[in-house]
């Protein structure tokens, strides 16, 4: 298809077609301090020759790193069979297709992975998918906020042991709306949410209560205790998980007595690169009798006038393109392609494949643990169980130190100091099964060669 | 043509009114439930809610749309009808008996704005052009 831009003489007629002087008069409801924002750090244009050379040269920079970063993004081996698939032409879309029902195999799709999510998650309900975790965390709280809407609820508990990114996106997204987080402290010790002082948090204001498995130390919440103090207080219930995660321990469906009202996270896990942030996909189901509440697309099965199965877009009432603005929610589409590949990723693993995978990483992470404890002026943070991340503080610079080992091609966590400075030198390291007993050993040799070299330098 | 009875008083968007002693019994007219096809869902507000006169008091969403009902009268919700949130098809079947789905305590005289059945009529029929 070919570009043609507009002459300026096409311009001027359109201009005036309407009676307008300028372009720039056509923004003129837009204030002033948000348009004349500063572009001067961005460079200008290159060419497409000059474009390909400096990612090749951005991306050989990224490659054949030995990555032990986790936190809130995890790297797994992705069979080849699964993008092969994702990326062909029949599927090949950001979206939910418009004219849905036109595209069953795309529904179908959808309609196959909020299935396996439901059963994941052992939850009853399943979207077909929002942006990312954090933004699913922030629609589950607005769920839970219009749930209890009649009673006026607006606070949330947020334990800080949630990713602290999500607790920002949170913010930002539900702050316009006058929902207070209150912040749910751990205990220093085990890195578990501090039960104590979460009973004294309770008010007549709670709405919904958030519960992390695991949390973002990688530490393993009581989510059984969490979840029945939740019921019994009368808040909604709402989990944030890994997904690979569940694969191992007991699903939000089934958390205490009643399960949780909301379960969500981030898809990423389940067949997604490690790719600049993104995209990634959230993951967001709930119990059936809250799914009028649920943002965002919905596949249903049904049959069609001659009693053959099809698939359609259901309980779209809700949504904006019928509902306007008192729809549920502004979400009106789905990550589509990221669905496919984690679709295809979970059927090719299947259940044993995922646990497998799931087990593998958490054992890499136990010697991960065992090897660099086992250096002086390293200790663990956390007495809790984790699943395949752990806090590591070190009696040196944490900064200094990450640096140091990403010299030699190793990027060994995540540092703590920028949101939790009172565990000090501390930072968050995962192993999954892509990492080797090599590798491990390499990364201890590595860290103790740091470490004492820096000590050397001291004494020097 | 629907089914307009004439004993009841109705509204522009498309609710009825029935005196019934001291209160108000709410529901959605024949035409409403036609235009709307299959109703699958309905939000009805909590009893003793306050409304005022012309606020949003109920929702009720069939496969292809979602229409707010609206509180003809300033009052206070009394009773809702339960049967309809268990089965919506009921208003389907019945808009002006079983289906009905508010009765409110009014807090003044009934206004004199709402319709008679021969004005109703003539909303319905103007609708259709």
């Amino acid at each position: 298809m070919p570009f043609i831009p507009h002459t300026e003489q096409d311009v001027k007629e359109m201009l005036s077609t309407i009676g307008v002087n300028n372009v720039d008069a056509l923004f003129d409801e837009i204030p002033d301090s948000l348009r004349h924002v500063s572009l001067s750090d961005i460079p200008s244009g290159i060419s497409e020759m000059e474009l390909g050379r400096l990612m090749r040269e951005r991306a050989a920079k990224d490659s054949g790193l030995l990555c032990f970063i986790g936190a809130g993004a995890y790297e797994h081996h992705i069979p080849a069979a699964v993008w092969d698939v994702a990326t062909r032409g029949e599927f090949y879309t950001a979206y939910t297709p418009y004219q849905a029902e036109a595209s069953q195999g795309s529904l179908q799709v959808i309609y196959e992975f909020q299935t396996m999510m439901a059963n994941l998650m052992a939850m009853e309900v399943s979207n077909a998918s929002l942006y990312d975790g954090a933004s699913a965390l922030a629609e589950a709280i607005l769920m839970a906020v219009r749930l209890s809407g009649k009673k006026n609820k607006h606070h949330i508990l947020m334990p800080r042991s949630v990713h602290p990114h999500y607790r920002e996106t949170v913010k930002a997204i539900v702050s316009q709306q006058k929902i207070k987080l209150i912040d749910v402290p751990y205990q220093p010790d085990t890195g578990k949410i501090d039960l104590d002082a979460l009973k004294k948090l309770l008010s007549a204001d709670v709405a919904a209560f958030v519960i992390p498995q695991p949390n973002f130390f990688g530490v393993l919440e009581d989510v059984d205790t969490l979840s029945d103090w939740a019921s019994e207080n009368e808040l909604l219930s709402i989990a944030v998980v890994n997904p690979m995660a569940m694969a191992l321990l007991k699903p939000p469906g089934e958390w205490g007595a009643q399960g949780v009202d909301i379960a969500c996270g981030e898809g990423q896990p389940l067949g997604i690169p490690l790719a600049s942030g993104g995209p990634y996909y959230g993951i967001l189901c709930a119990k059936k009798a809250h799914a009028r509440q649920m943002p965002g697309r919905i596949v249903g099965r049904t049959v069609d006038m001659e009693g053959k199965p099809g698939y359609v877009l259901t309980m779209q009432a809700r949504e904006q393109h019928i509902r306007r603005g008192k729809a549920t929610s502004n979400i009106c589409t789905n990550q589509g392609l990221m669905v496919t590949a984690s679709t295809i990723y979970m059927s090719l693993l299947g259940p044993h494949g995922l646990r497998q995978t799931a087990a593998m990483s958490h054992a890499r992470t136990r010697e991960v643990k065992k090897e660099l404890t086992a250096i002086a002026g390293v200790e663990a943070v956390f007495s809790g169980a984790f699943f395949h991340e752990v806090v590591l503080r070190v009696s040196q610079p944490v900064e200094t130190m990450l640096h140091e080992l990403a010299k030699h091609r190793i990027q060994a966590g995540y540092s703590l100091k920028k949101y939790y400075p009172e565990l000090g030198e501390s930072f968050l390291i995962c192993a999954t099964e892509t990492k080797s007993a090599d590798d491990i050993k390499l990364l201890a040799d590595s860290l103790r060669d740091v470490l004492e070299g820096r000590k050397l330098a001291c004494l020097a | 043509m629907s089914n307009i009875p004439p004993k009841l008083q109705y509204t522009k968007t498309h609710e009825w009114i029935r005196k019934d002693q001291e209160f108000l019994t709410i529901g959605i007219t024949d035409h409403a439930q036609t235009m709307l096809g299959d109703l699958v869902y309905v939000e009805l507000p909590e009893i003793e809610t306050s409304l005022d006169s012309g606020q949003e008091c109920a929702v009720v969403e069939s496969v292809k749309a979602a229409a707010d009902i609206y509180c003809p009268v300033p009052g206070e919700v009394v009773e809702i009808n339960d049967a309809v949130i268990e089965n919506p098809q009921l208003i389907n079947q019945d808009p002006y008996g079983k289906g009905w789905l508010i009765r409110v305590r009014p807090h003044e005289q009934a206004p004199s704005e709402l319709l008679n059945a021969d004005e109703y009529s003539r909303v319905v029929a103007s609708e259709a052009h």
